[in-house]
């Protein structure tokens, strides 16, 4: 599958030149349409493209659009390499909430050492990522139902935890996370982007990602190849549960409270978005960790720019959905087909 | 105020009323029984509602059947017929959906017992229950817009954070704050986006509206349908280096008791309850059906409007 899709690749590419074989590069369509969406934006609201230095950080709404969009990149990415191993994980929502509960309880009762509170969170996160693990690779529970189980219960566990109150704190680390700059950078997307280069180099420059790619593409194949898939797949869900545990800090730390009820909620349907918008199939065998941010990116300058326009309120998401269907068309390999058809024939009458 | 007021009034004249005229069956008033199905304890808002129930029903020496459905019509359905059975003789009913309650309805009606909805309506027919005791939105927005526009004296460009679309705390709320300020035309709303109700969603929209309106020099206040989405802002506005309650003016609705907190730290300027003592109206509405009085079938039962003067005082009382 994958050597017939270079060899294809290879041909197109000797045929056409240069300009069509970077449009069949996998990020080249995300990209194209996050740069026509932010320029429509900015058309629409010149604001929208403006960056200043405020207090000594930038500030604008595109600062916004990575801000706001560094814990849901968390997330994705997670989600993505879930995806590769032909799963999913709907319960990053709830891990959020999760997380996010846990470092609000830790902080305002008691008086642990700040590193201490963000294992404690992470660890729940890990905690999480192994039930999910072990559901779907172990007890081969499919993946949709293993993970539904935390997504309903993990809420439920969060507002046990915060004993169904928004809980609140005040601590300089913590608000440093949420809403601090080093450098005129916001602190938690150097966090974000930290976990994913991290994720990223283990990924892409070991064998692991091929690893998970393969899993994903045929697990009985991979396994009578000498690969661990069930352990690659426990990994899998591990990490995801890292990210989101991640992407909870990030939130509850920009509120400076955790909100059981609402932290994270409908997030994993944003981060599944993501990940298909990076052009993933669900079938898994495949992830792209940078064409997924970009994928976070699209829907965030969405949300942003669609608040900056000013536009009512009831249409946003209808909005909302008619973008991100054309970004999909561009992508969709039927689309795409009939396009192309349209185009040679135009070629042809000329 | 006034409201407080006339509710003692109400309540001293009925008890004398009942010490008068029961004076021999007093027992058998003590003996009043009463079925309330609460939908569940999803937020800290019905909980207290719960709360205030239990205590005036003890204070009044009713014996209250309490019900908790965990957000199931089902249960809830299954309790009125389980009070029914038991010849209550009054139910309070916070209904979790608005449709499907007619032949439930119908049961209790048939069995003579009174049904009073509390804080939500259904949409069944009117003469099937006895009233509804409840908040009027479209009044707490008013009073939100009528404090706003005494306090600038009718001149501000208002920012609205709105509750979830198509909800109808966040419609009613809208109308009745759009209603007030179409008296002055210095008084606007410049910018109104949804932030779902939630902190996160408060800050976020209030971050884009500071970016629009020139760094937040346009905005002289902001209006949300929630005081969580109050509290959002009141973030997002600090980060924008302004100082919220000064700088931009925050008035909310519901006063839960973090609002307090921020109110008394002076990061906002006003609440407005959402009133969760609905246990006084209702019994007295069941008590005036029982002697053969009219009940309106909506008991408006609006909270106060609270300031920063007695914030830190109501955030004591609440969060303890």
């Amino acid at each position: 599958m994958t050597s017939l899709h270079t060899q294809s690749g290879a041909s197109a590419q000797r045929r056409i030149g240069l300009p069509r074989a970077l449009m069949q590069r996998q990020w080249f369509a995300p990209l194209g349409a996050l740069l026509l969406i932010i320029i429509c934006m900015g058309l629409v609201s010149p604001g929208f493209l403006s960056i200043r230095v405020v207090d000594g950080h930038l500030y604008g709404s595109l600062i916004d659009v990575i801000h706001r969009g560094s814990s849901a990149a968390l997330v994705a990415v997670g989600m993505a390499i879930v995806i590769g191993t032909r799963g999913i994980d709907l319960s990053v929502g709830s891990v959020i909430a999760i997380s996010g509960a846990v470092m609000a309880v830790l902080i305002s009762e008691t008086d642990l050492p700040p590193w201490l509170i963000i294992l404690a969170a992470v660890g729940s996160g890990v905690l999480c990522g192994l039930w999910n693990g072990v559901l779907v690779a172990y007890l081969e529970i499919q993946p949709i139902i293993s993970t539904l189980i935390l997504m309903v219960a993990g809420r439920g566990i969060a507002q046990m935890i915060t004993g169904g109150q928004i809980v609140t704190f005040h601590g300089e680390f913590f608000e440093a996370i949420g809403s601090g700059y080093l450098l005129g950078i916001p602190w938690r997307v150097l966090i974000a982007a930290a976990v994913i280069l991290l994720l990223w180099l283990t990924m892409r420059k070991t064998a692991l990602g091929l690893f998970v790619e393969a899993v994903g593409g045929n697990a009985r194949a991979s396994r009578l190849a000498g690969i661990d898939s069930r352990g690659i797949t426990l990994l899998a869900y591990v990490i995801s549960g890292v990210c989101s545990a991640v992407a909870g800090i990030i939130i509850a730390a920009d509120i400076r409270g955790a909100d059981a009820n609402n932290a994270g909620l409908w997030l994993e349907l944003d981060a599944i978005l993501a990940v298909v918008l990076g052009g993933a199939a669900l079938m898994g065998g495949r992830f792209y960790l940078g064409a997924t941010v970009i994928g976070v990116l699209i829907i965030q300058s969405l949300t942003t720019g669609i608040l900056l326009s000013g536009l009512p309120s009831q249409y946003t998401l209808v909005v909302k959905a008619g973008v991100v269907l054309l970004v999909l068309l561009m992508q969709a390999p039927g689309f795409r087909r009939s396009m192309a058809a349209v185009l040679r024939r135009r070629q042809h009458e000329d | 105020m006034s409201y407080s007021m006339k509710h003692l009034k109400t309540r001293v004249c009925s008890t004398l009323a009942m010490a008068v005229a029961l004076g021999l069956s007093a027992s058998a008033q003590a003996e009043l029984l009463i079925g309330f199905s609460q939908i569940g304890s999803e937020s800290g808002w019905r909980t207290s509602e719960t709360a205030s129930i239990k205590a005036e029903a003890e204070r009044r020496g009713i014996d209250l059947k309490f019900s908790d459905a965990q957000q199931k019509q089902e249960n809830q359905i299954k309790a009125v017929r389980s009070f029914i059975a038991q010849g209550v003789d009054g139910i309070l009913l916070a209904p979790v959906v608005e449709t499907g309650w007619d032949q439930v309805l119908k049961e209790a009606q048939k069995a003579g017992i009174p049904v009073v909805l509390i804080d939500r309506g259904v949409d069944a027919d009117e003469s099937l229950y006895l009233t509804k005791v409840a908040s009027d939105f479209v009044q707490e927005g008013a009073l939100a817009a009528a404090w706003l526009a005494a306090e600038t004296n009718g001149v501000c460009d208002v920012v609205e954070l709105q509750g979830t679309v198509g909800s109808s705390a966040a419609n009613d709320r809208k109308e009745g704050f759009e209603s007030v300020i179409g008296n002055f035309p210095g008084l606007k709303i410049t910018r109104s986006q949804s932030g779902n109700f939630t902190r996160s969603g408060g800050k976020e929209v209030m971050e884009s509206f500071l970016k629009a309106e020139n760094g937040g020099k346009g905005i002289c206040a902001v209006y949300a349908h929630n005081d969580d989405m109050a509290l959002g802002a009141v973030q997002a506005i600090k980060e924008a280096g302004l100082n919220p309650g000064e700088d931009i003016l925050v008035v909310s609705i519901d006063a839960v008791p973090d609002i307090f907190k921020a109110m008394a730290e002076g990061d906002t300027n006003a609440t407005i309850e959402l009133n969760p003592h609905l246990g006084g109206p209702a019994f007295d509405a069941i008590n005036t059906a029982k002697s053969g009085g009219e009940v309106p079938k909506w008991i408006k039962a609006n909270g106060p409007l609270y300031l920063p003067d007695t914030a830190a005082e109501e955030y004591k009382k609440r969060s303890s």
